[in-house]
């Protein structure tokens, strides 16, 4: 009571609703330092991004005038975008990236979904063992060599189906989306069986129905996986017309590939630390676009994972 | 008592019920069928018949599994052959273990053996605890909505590709970045920090750090949500400080999930960054980063030397797989829970 009371008079500030009453209130210094800590954390996120999109939208004269970047352009022009993405290169490996991904994600849901709900019916014949043959991929990986073999062995190199069939599926998504069919009611299953449904029709009348949320976070992670990837194209692509996007990235960001005004279709170049820019932020934009809705659903995704895995 | 044991009719198997008419017994006799098909396996044809959807619906992912899982992990057999793509791993010939003897007598293996090590010792001491700290710096944020506003701009890195990362990093480190120039202008002269040979395992690991440390804290978070607040309050009570309190209640709370990641990142030791490395290799040379992972790629797919890069990818393989398996046995031995129990 008496610390109460002494600590009150010494300070004024008041108490945050959420502290626990057994926690000491911290000291001013240690308030100050953490704030900082917050700032400097938001900072070296938010930089990056907005160096590069502030570079991509500046005029070339702002931009030699402030030795390459521009943080905050005085007078943001959309050049860059409409350069990169009026035919051409980035143009084709923008929409490679987005079939790409529409179709791997679509592919791989469906693949997931079913072998996931296969393997979540407790006593299915055979359901042990193979449960284990998707556990196994964890132990062990094949190496990149054997893997390169077999996807030349059935022909699919230099393919669109090399940059989806590859890594069609990924374990710790079946296990997450297992674990959740997993804890859907059994009372659901049996009033529907007495209603004479087959599986297939629970899957789809009521598991789905029910799932809407971790299909929503699998098919993400798939998507983003799709969207990034680079390797599968390095690995399997040389027809530069099959390129994704972040493989042309990689050429001009990275490996210093200058833009070419044919390449790209048009006369009159903007700066060309703009155009990469340009190319980075279409890289990054529909990963930011929907990540700040869907964060708490990753989160619970990798929790789940985490735990029955 | 033994006696009486044994006369009186046991309760589990009782005697078929005394039948009146047809039907009662065919009732009983079919109850009784219905019990015993609880214990014993209805045979194999009518299981799979009556399982025959669900399996039907785990035939695609299965055959992923196999196909691009199995049966490469069984390709790996070509690091036994002198492999010549136009024969196949059918008809190349067997050589034992000259592709190994090969391996450990190249000095740029050697080199790469180093790197990995090296590389993943520094992670080890610098990557590893970073989602720790960061964990419990969330953890110490009292306002759940500055947290949970902190949280979602330290998870953002981990969905950038690696390309994208690198990028923003030569944006901001290169020769002409802007950190770069500013310490040029001020004195300090860094030269281009993306090529530089001598600090590239540091370039990696903030590289590591600023992706992926956010999304790392998850897991200690919620472990660190799942410690029972009454044991802070009471160890308050009892005169521990903030510090304190992490040392006695918050670290011993995490330990089962520290050592649990410590052994996965163990496991994993000679696997570092590839994507990531891959994509600086030209930029600092093979000499400094020049990892198992890019030797394997670049000699094998690269240069063509098939069977020599599979025998070390398949080393890396068993190496790793040995290095889980006993360190979780060694967390076992300590009282531990380890990846798997038993």
């Amino acid at each position: 009571m008496t610390t109460d009371s002494f600590r009150a008079t010494l300070r004024h500030r008041r108490r945050h609703p959420e502290r626990p009453a057994w926690m000491e209130q911290p000291g001013t210094p240690t308030q100050v330092l953490k704030t900082l800590v917050v700032i400097g954390m938001v900072v070296a996120v938010a930089y990056p991004f907005l160096l590069c999109l502030g570079t991509s939208l500046a005029t070339k004269d702002e931009l030699a005038a402030n030795g390459g970047y521009v943080l905050f352009p005085s007078e943001p022009t959309l050049e860059a975008y409409r350069v990169v993405l009026d035919g051409g290169v980035v143009t084709r490996a923008a929409m490679v990236s987005v079939g790409v991904t529409l179709i791997g994600t679509a592919l791989s849901l469906l693949c997931t979904i079913s072998l996931a709900y296969g393997l979540s019916r407790p006593g299915t014949t055979a359901g042990k063992p193979l449960l284990l043959i998707v556990l196994g991929t964890f132990l062990f990986t094949p190496g990149v060599i054997p893997n390169y073999l077999v996807v030349q062995e059935l022909g699919l190199l230099d393919s669109y189906g090399a940059l989806i069939v590859p890594t069609l599926l990924n374990a710790f998504n079946i296990v997450v989306m297992r674990a959740f069919f997993q804890g859907i009611p059994d009372e659901l299953h049996e009033a529907a069986k007495l209603d004479g449904a087959g599986e297939f029709r629970i899957l789809c009348t009521i598991v789905l129905p029910l799932s809407k949320a971790v299909i929503a976070v699998v098919g993400l992670f798939y998507a983003v996986t799709y969207w990034n990837s680079f390797f599968n194209a390095m690995l399997y692509i040389n027809d530069g017309e099959k390129l994704p996007l972040q493989m042309v990235l990689r050429s001009y960001v990275l490996q210093g590939d200058t833009f070419n005004a044919k390449a790209l279709g048009v006369a009159v170049l903007p700066s060309s630390t703009s155009l990469s820019m340009a190319v980075l932020i279409l890289a990054v934009a529909p990963i930011v676009a929907v990540y700040p809705f869907l964060q708490k659903y990753f989160v619970k995704g990798v929790l789940t994972g985490a735990i029955k895995g | 008592m033994s006696t009486a044991a044994s006369t009186s009719p046991s309760p589990v198997v009782p005697h078929p019920p005394p039948a009146d008419d047809g039907r009662a017994k065919a009732d009983a006799s079919r109850r009784k069928r219905k019990r015993r098909a609880k214990v014993t396996k209805r045979p194999l044809r009518e299981r799979l018949r009556r399982d025959r959807t669900l399996l039907l619906l785990c035939v695609p992912g299965i055959l992923y599994f196999v196909v691009f899982f199995y049966v490469p992990l069984a390709g790996n057999v070509i690091a036994f052959q002198d492999y010549q793509p136009y024969l196949g791993f059918k008809e190349s010939p067997m050589v034992g273990w000259t592709n190994f003897q090969a391996l450990v007598q190249e000095p740029e293996f050697w080199t790469a053996v180093k790197n990995t090590l090296e590389i993943s010792a520094v992670q080890l001491l610098l990557y590893f605890p970073a989602p720790i700290a960061l964990a419990l710096f969330l953890n110490s944020l009292i306002s759940s909505r500055s947290r949970r506003f902190l949280q979602t701009v330290v998870y953002l890195p981990h969905f950038l590709s690696w390309v994208v990362v690198v990028g923003m990093f030569q944006q901001i480190f290169g020769g002409a970045g802007t950190v770069t120039s500013y310490l040029n202008e001020h004195g300090v002269s860094v030269g281009n920090l993306m090529n530089n040979p001598d600090t590239f395992f540091l370039l990696i690991t903030s590289q590591a750090i600023w992706k992926d440390a956010g999304w790392g804290a998850i897991i200690f978070l919620a472990a660190m949500a799942s410690i029972d607040n009454s044991l802070y309050e009471s160890s308050a009570i009892d005169g521990a400080n903030w510090w304190r309190r992490i040392w006695h209640v918050t670290l011993p709370g995490i330990r089962p999930v520290i050592i649990m990641l410590l052994i996965l990142r163990l496991g994993d030791i000679l696997s570092v960054g590839f994507e990531q490395i891959l994509l600086q290799r030209d930029n600092v040379g093979a000499e400094a980063s020049e990892v198992l992972d890019t030797y394997v790629y670049f000699h094998g797919v690269v240069d063509g030397d098939w069977g020599m890069s599979t025998a070390a990818g398949l080393m890396k393989g068993v190496i790793g797989f040995a290095l889980i398996y006993l360190a979780n046995k060694a967390a076992h031995r300590l009282g531990e829970q380890g990846v798997y129990r038993r």
